[in-house]
């Protein structure tokens, strides 16, 4: 009866209540899509961050990490990539050369890291080919050619065809100065990447360095990437000698963002429904105070302040639970269809998300349990925002109450 | 005082209102004594005490001093919750503005005091029904407040008042807002029921027609009994209990 005189009592006022239940919907519709935007833009991230930049996982010599110097390469690095490609539960793996140091044009000279490729391995693990822009991809036959981003060819003020110098120090700490002649521009959706990656042959730099055949990193993609704990597990066992880590060691940024992602959106929905109990609270404490009289009878004739308390909550609670299924089915579908369209905000985003290596073209995407965490923080919220009017209708008193006209 | 032969005792009842700059004896020392089945009209000009001294016999207000004695119990030594509780199951209450809860239909305003008394379905609309006959409404039951005229909104009040079986009614100003055809029928029924399932009413009125049909005039002037009077016998089963 609590119930059935709540829910009557909410279509006293139709367009007071059909406004608070339209601001909970459309509250949690856009909850729910701004969610599931930031959750397809860090997914995208990490798909591309894994695909594009630190693959699955990588080896290294244990103290490359700490100090990219030239000589901790990998020993045995040959025979540990031929292994590790013919294992079938990697997709792909290539053995790279990573030297740090300056690169200079005629114009101008910045700091860089030159990437020793192997190049059709190369293209399997990262698919750097794709990504060219202008130009052509390395191959095995002509020597000291270099790749370079669009964004770095820019600083340096030059193009297709220029020479620039690559100096760095080789594996006895001697200064090396090598020119390279630009064969190929590539683009990512990573401005910072394009700027600071420069993608000569292997063969080419191991040889100037004294380190031919060598490598400094071995980068792989496996199949399955649920399989990724164990492969790391087993290479770490059985090769002592190097350093492998997945992409969560690699990049602690990425994995940091993602999990930290999480409470930020819970922090966000609390901002979004912490608003909209404002506005319920309001909604109720008017519908309350318009009805004195009537609690003052509901009291008068005998209906106790537990169950006053109960029916002028239940009121709140119906008002949010009616509205929110609607919020909810309109961010599932919206997610569900832009999920397969994907959003292209290229137009008006391209250059500031590239800055922070995003792309700009998102496919939302919300995972089920989401909305059921929405679904319950939005009962919570109904639940707090139903207090403080029905403390409000049982603080009454009955006589004072009555005589309100 | 717990005289259980009278239905409600009041003893040296006095309400003062210490709200404005000077305290108001809204009721003074009032001794009053109410069988069952009686048929009493509280009355007296404006500002007398009528509904204060039929608020605190309802158990809605606290006495500055004295005592109400409803049915042998002191209303003063019960706490909020349990005269709310009291109220429920002693006590029905019909106001001068209806007072119906305007989202429910007629019957289901009459059954309402039922559910918060945990009435089976059953008896409930047994009850419903029963009371919507009595007070000739049983072809309006799924009618709303607005869609009723004030005196069925005042028929459906008398109904409900009597629907958790109290001990007895307590009407303030209950023909107030209603013409004289439809208060002379109004009266009617409140005077059947009276007369034929000996249910006590106590009103308190201005209204002439009330007074008319009252079995005691009980006149009250600055909060005081000032005239206490009967005027038609009770019928034989409205003796005391």
């Amino acid at each position: 009866m609590l119930f059935q005189i709540a829910w009557k009592n909410i279509w006293r006022n139709k367009t007071r209540s059909l406004l608070v239940m339209g601001s909970v919907a459309i509250g949690l519709w856009v909850g729910a899509f701004m969610m599931a935007y930031a959750f397809g833009m860090i997914d995208q991230r990490l798909q591309d961050a894994v695909k594009n930049e630190i693959s699955h996982f990588q080896m290294h010599h244990p103290e490359f990490e700490r100090d990219n110097e030239v000589k901790y390469f990998l020993q045995e690095g040959s025979q540990m990539l031929r292994e590790i490609q013919a294992d079938d539960r990697v997709q792909a793996a290539t053995g790279r050369v990573v030297i740090n140091g300056m690169v200079s044009s005629a114009n101008s000279s910045t700091g860089g890291k030159f990437i020793g490729i192997m190049p059709e391995s190369e293209d399997a693990v990262t698919g750097l080919k794709d990504k060219l822009t202008q130009g052509n991809y390395l191959d095995n036959e002509t020597r000291n050619k270099v790749i370079i981003g669009e964004k770095l060819a820019d600083k340096l003020k030059v193009r297709l065809r220029s020479k620039i110098v690559l100096t760095f120090q080789d594996s006895t700490g001697n200064i090396l100065a090598g020119a390279f002649r630009i064969i190929g521009l590539y683009k990512t959706y990573n401005s910072l990447y394009d700027e600071t990656n420069i993608f000569v042959r292997g063969a080419d730099i191991g040889r100037l360095v004294n380190l031919p055949g060598e490598f400094h990193e071995i980068a792989a993609l496996v199949h399955e990437p649920e399989t990724l704990d164990t492969i790391v597990h087993e290479l770490n066992t059985k090769y002592p000698q190097a350093k492998t880590e997945d992409w969560k060691e690699i990049a602690p940024e990425i994995s940091l963002m993602i999990e930290s992602f999480d409470q930020y959106m819970v922090i966000f929905l609390i901002i979004i429904l912490l608003a909209l109990s404002f506005g319920i609270i309001n909604t109720m404490l008017m519908a309350v105070l318009e009805r004195v009289r009537e609690i003052g009878m509901l009291m008068a004739i005998g209906m106790n302040k537990i169950k006053l308390f109960v029916m002028i909550s239940l009121e709140t609670i119906c008002l949010v639970i009616a509205a929110a299924p609607i919020g909810m089915l309109l961010g599932y579908f919206t997610v569900q269809y832009l999920g397969e369209t994907g959003m292209d905000l290229s137009a008006v985003y391209d250059e500031g998300y590239a800055a922070y290596g995003f792309k700009s073209f998102i496919y939302p995407k919300l995972e089920d349990i989401y909305y059921i965490r929405i679904t319950i923080m939005v009962i919570v919220t109904a639940l707090l925002a139903s207090i403080y009017p029905a403390i409000t209708a049982i603080r009454l008193d009955p006589l004072k109450a009555i005589r309100k006209i | 005082m717990n005289d259980l032969s009278h239905v409600i005792v009041t003893e040296n009842l006095t309400k003062i209102y210490d709200e404005g700059a000077i305290p108001v004896k809204a009721v003074n020392n009032v001794n009053l004594k109410v069988d069952q089945g009686e048929f009493t009209a509280l009355v007296g000009p404006s500002g007398s005490g009528k509904t204060t001294l039929l608020n605190l016999i309802g158990g809605l207000d606290k006495p500055t001093s004295g005592n109400v004695w409803v049915d042998g119990k002191n209303l003063n030594t019960l706490k909020k919750n349990q005269l709310i509780d009291f109220r429920l199951h002693n006590i029905g209450f019909v106001f001068q503005a209806y007072n119906l809860i305007p989202v429910l239909t007629a019957r289901e305003n009459i059954e309402f005091v039922m559910l918060l008394q945990k009435a089976s379905k059953k008896e409930r609309s047994q009850r419903v029904l029963e009371l919507l006959k009595e007070v000739g409404l049983e072809d309006k039951m799924n009618n709303r407040p607005d869609e009723l005229s004030g005196g069925q909104q005042q028929r459906v009040a008398v109904a409900r008042a009597l629907a958790s079986k109290p001990k007895f009614v307590l009407a303030d100003e209950p023909t107030a807002n209603l013409d004289s055809k439809t208060a002379a029928n109004l009266l009617d029924i409140m005077g059947k029921l009276n007369h034929e399932e000996g249910i006590t009413f106590i009103f308190s009125t201005h209204d002439q027609r009330v007074i008319d049909r009252a079995h005691r005039v009980v006149t009250l002037v600055d909060g005081a009994i000032y005239k206490d009077e009967i005027t038609a016998a009770p019928s034989d089963h409205m003796k005391p209990v």
